[in-house]
């Protein structure tokens, strides 16, 4: 079992087999989390520093319980509110950190590639959190965990991913993930919202539900970032509703046991009725949040083992 | 009276379109004569033996910034002057995009002063088409073509204003005056960091089509049109401009266009895992559009190469792709990058020299960039075979940011004169 990576940056690096390895370390982790007792130690001694230049709640919590499940010192840095406003720039910030000897670094930041440039300049090792609209890896980890506990397979599935394709970091951690795996993908969505180039993802790209979720095993709902709209992607968020918002009556086209997914937070009655996202025989977001911790305890624990390994971050 | 040879050498000929073995005699400055074959050394004066290395009218750089007034800590005249000459640039035009703006007389006057102290080439200052660069009100044209303004523009910022563009060409028409504009339709190109498609996509860049290049070059040339002023496109750099280009000229418009040498000699890839060294303006193209460009550079479709030298500061450059400043510094790989044109074939030597000293050299109405009898001596020696690795930390600019970091290039300068006298000589 290996998982030759310092960092865990992006889907873009990692080879199905690596991928495999990663989730069936999360499989374990998973069954653990559901033991009264929560406890390992594959991170015991190590620190583990939660750097979010961008709002977030789920992912922080998420990464902050897996890392202490497993033992390490966690700390939350809100970077808004410090060094930013300050005129520090992104590096000083992470050479500082660097002195303080992590060696584990989650980041999140609003702009693509700065995790990237980050990890560079840090000799420990950093897992991208999200970055602009670039990768979220570990969200694809969990969405790919997901599909596999619930439909016993990861590949020769039919996948739609709905919605804001453009803007979001977490389509195209998928798209290469469930690609790397051997998946059919599809997206669905206005063609504002859909980025340049599209036609050459190897996707098919759709922009009405009814064909494009026509027999899936998988809809993946996008949230609508509407804090990204420079304005004017969409007319309204009624009209979104109306043509591209997830009901049951658009998901009668797909296959009768298709799962629905959705990396929350959720806006009900925006990209998804409120009462299918509680179906339990459908939706598996409770699930995926579930099987977030798990990945990033798996993540943390692969990387955690080739520090150890090579000497290297806190020694 | 001081006299000068260059015996033995291959002389590149951008009027002739021809490379030929021979000799350039220099009197007071000024070449005497140009002689093809081989001619036995003159009986008194400096005789060079190039030893069948290259000879061509030095360079001539229509668009580069010095950072001052305003930024001196990113480059002075002095550090420009010395990159120059060792890029074997002999004329340099500067750019007015300085803080302040070089918008009025007596900036220019400073501008102009502080060059001829400290730069060994020459220096002609462009001033701002408006005021502050703003779009708003005309700079004082006539003034500022006094004081030495060789042409006028806004350098990047586009004037959004049709009217106020309208109006400064029908007065710089008036003057005769040569307008320098930027195609790049603002609305479509604002927050842009790359040009859209696949690459840009993935990497979750905010992009800009290439299409809002020919959107505002169409714009342009309607004024253009309209106005009957002389007109020069700082950049084209995507294939969809190239038909508007042409028809304008076929029209008899009185346009020219230009472009740069890292659009020339990199595409959109380069820019790989965010390497803010390779982000510009506009953001680097695909390589069909490098491929188009360079082979409008060849036809003289494109008339002028220029560095389009913009020194930025490792601060600026030391962040992410999105934040981080555009430009890259080129004076002194202009000449090695515009090798890797003629070693791979896409364009010939003359056609080389009419876009980067010739042509610049003749829509300014200046009389260098010639290998021929009573122009200046403005000449550069070079060795297109030489090959070596650059490194960033040799670059005599104040910044480094080049793309060219760590490549492989070919081709040095050994010898640059200004006027006949020797600036830079390879150590």
């Amino acid at each position: 079992m290996t998982f030759p990576h310092r960092h865990l940056l992006g889907i873009e690096a990692l080879r199905p087999a690596e991928i495999t390895t990663l989730l069936d370390l999360a499989d374990q982790y998973a069954a653990l989390n559901r033991q009264p007792d929560k406890h390992a130690d594959a991170l015991a001694g190590l620190t583990q520093i939660n750097m979010f230049f961008e709002n977030s709640t789920r992912t922080q919590a998420s990464f902050e319980i897996a890392g202490k499940r497993l033992g390490a010192d966690v700390m939350n840095m809100a970077m808004q509110a410090s060094s930013l406003k300050k005129g520090e720039t992104l590096i000083d910030t992470a050479l500082t950190l660097n002195a303080m000897h992590p060696d584990l670094l989650v980041v999140r930041h609003p702009h693509s590639g700065a995790v990237d440039l980050l990890a560079q300049k840090v000799n420990c090792a950093v897992l991208n959190a999200g970055d602009g609209r670039h990768e979220h890896p570990t969200q694809a980890l969990l969405d790919a965990l997901t599909i596999r506990r619930a439909k016993g397979r990861l590949h020769r599935l039919s996948i739609a991913i709905c919605g804001d394709i453009a803007h979001s970091r977490v389509a195209r951690s998928n798209i290469m993930l469930l690609g790397k795996m051997e998946n059919r993908i599809r997206l669905i969505g206005p063609p504002t919202l859909m980025p340049a180039g599209i036609s050459e993802f190897g996707v098919e790209v759709y922009d009405n539900m009814a064909e494009g979720l026509q027999d899936v095993d998988v809809v993946m709902m996008l949230r609508l970032q509407k804090e990204r709209m420079d304005g004017g992607f969409i007319p309204s968020e009624r009209e979104y509703y109306h043509r591209f918002g997830l009901d049951a009556e658009k998901l009668s086209h797909a296959a009768p046991d298709a799962i629905v997914m959705h990396p929350g937070p959720m806006n009900r009655g925006v990209e998804i009725d409120g009462t299918l996202a509680d179906d339990i025989n459908r939706s598996v977001i409770q699930d995926q949040v579930e099987m977030g911790v798990a990945v990033r305890m798996a993540a943390m624990d692969l990387l955690a083992r080739n520090l150890r390994m090579t000497g290297e971050g806190a020694a | 009276m001081s006299r000068l040879a260059f015996l033995n050498a291959r002389l590149v000929d951008p009027e002739s379109d021809e490379v030929s073995v021979g000799a350039v005699l220099v009197e007071n400055g000024t070449i005497g004569d140009v002689m093809t074959g081989q001619i036995p050394a003159p009986s008194e004066g400096r005789v060079i033996d190039c030893g069948l290395r290259y000879l061509a009218p030095g360079l001539v750089d229509l668009g580069v910034k010095v950072c001052e007034p305003g930024e001196r800590h990113k480059e002075s005249y002095r550090s420009a002057g010395l990159a120059a000459a060792a890029g074997g640039v002999t004329t340099m035009i500067t750019r007015p995009d300085t803080t302040p703006a070089i918008d009025s007389p007596e900036t220019l006057e400073f501008v102009t002063r502080r060059a001829n102290e400290a730069a060994p080439v020459n220096v002609l200052p462009m001033a701002a088409l408006t005021k502050e660069r703003a779009g708003r009100e005309m700079t004082e044209i006539g003034f500022l073509m006094d004081a030495g303004a060789v042409a006028f523009t806004d350098c990047d910022r586009v004037v959004t204003d049709t009217k106020v563009f309208s109006r400064a060409l029908t007065y710089a028409r008036s003057l005769g005056a040569l307008v320098i504009a930027h195609p790049q339709d603002p609305g479509l190109s604002a927050g842009a960091a790359a040009t859209s498609g696949k690459f840009a996509s993935l990497r979750g860049l905010p992009a800009v089509s290439p299409m809002a290049e020919r959107m505002a070059l169409d714009r342009d040339l309607s004024l253009v049109e309209m106005t009957g002023a002389k007109y020069h496109a700082d950049q084209i750099t995507c294939a969809r401009a190239l038909p508007a280009l042409e028809r304008a000229k076929a029209n008899g418009l009185d346009v020219t266009a230009g472009t740069s040498i890292h659009h020339l000699t990199l595409n959109a890839l380069d820019v790989a895992d965010y390497r803010t060294f390779f982000k510009i303006k506009p953001p680097l193209r695909d390589e069909q559009d490098r491929l188009a460009i360079a082979d409008a550079v060849n036809s003289g479709l494109i008339d002028v190469i220029s560095s389009m030298h913009t020194p930025q500061d490792e601060e600026s450059k030391r962040l992410p792709f999105e934040e981080a400043a555009s430009g890259a510094v080129a004076l002194e790989t202009l000449l090695p990058a515009a090798m890797r044109l003629w070693h791979s074939g896409l364009v010939s030597l003359p056609a080389l020299w009419r876009a980067m000293s010739l042509n610049p050299a003749r829509r300014l109405g200046l009389d260098t960039g010639r290998l021929a009898k009573g122009a200046p001596a403005d000449l550069v020696v070079f060795d297109p075979d030489a090959p070596f690795l650059m490194d960033r930390a040799t670059l005599r600019s104040k910044s480094r940011n080049t793309p060219f970091d760590g490549a492989r290039m070919q081709g040095r300068v050994l010898s640059t004169w200004v006027g006949g006298t020797c600036v830079y000589e390879k150590p």
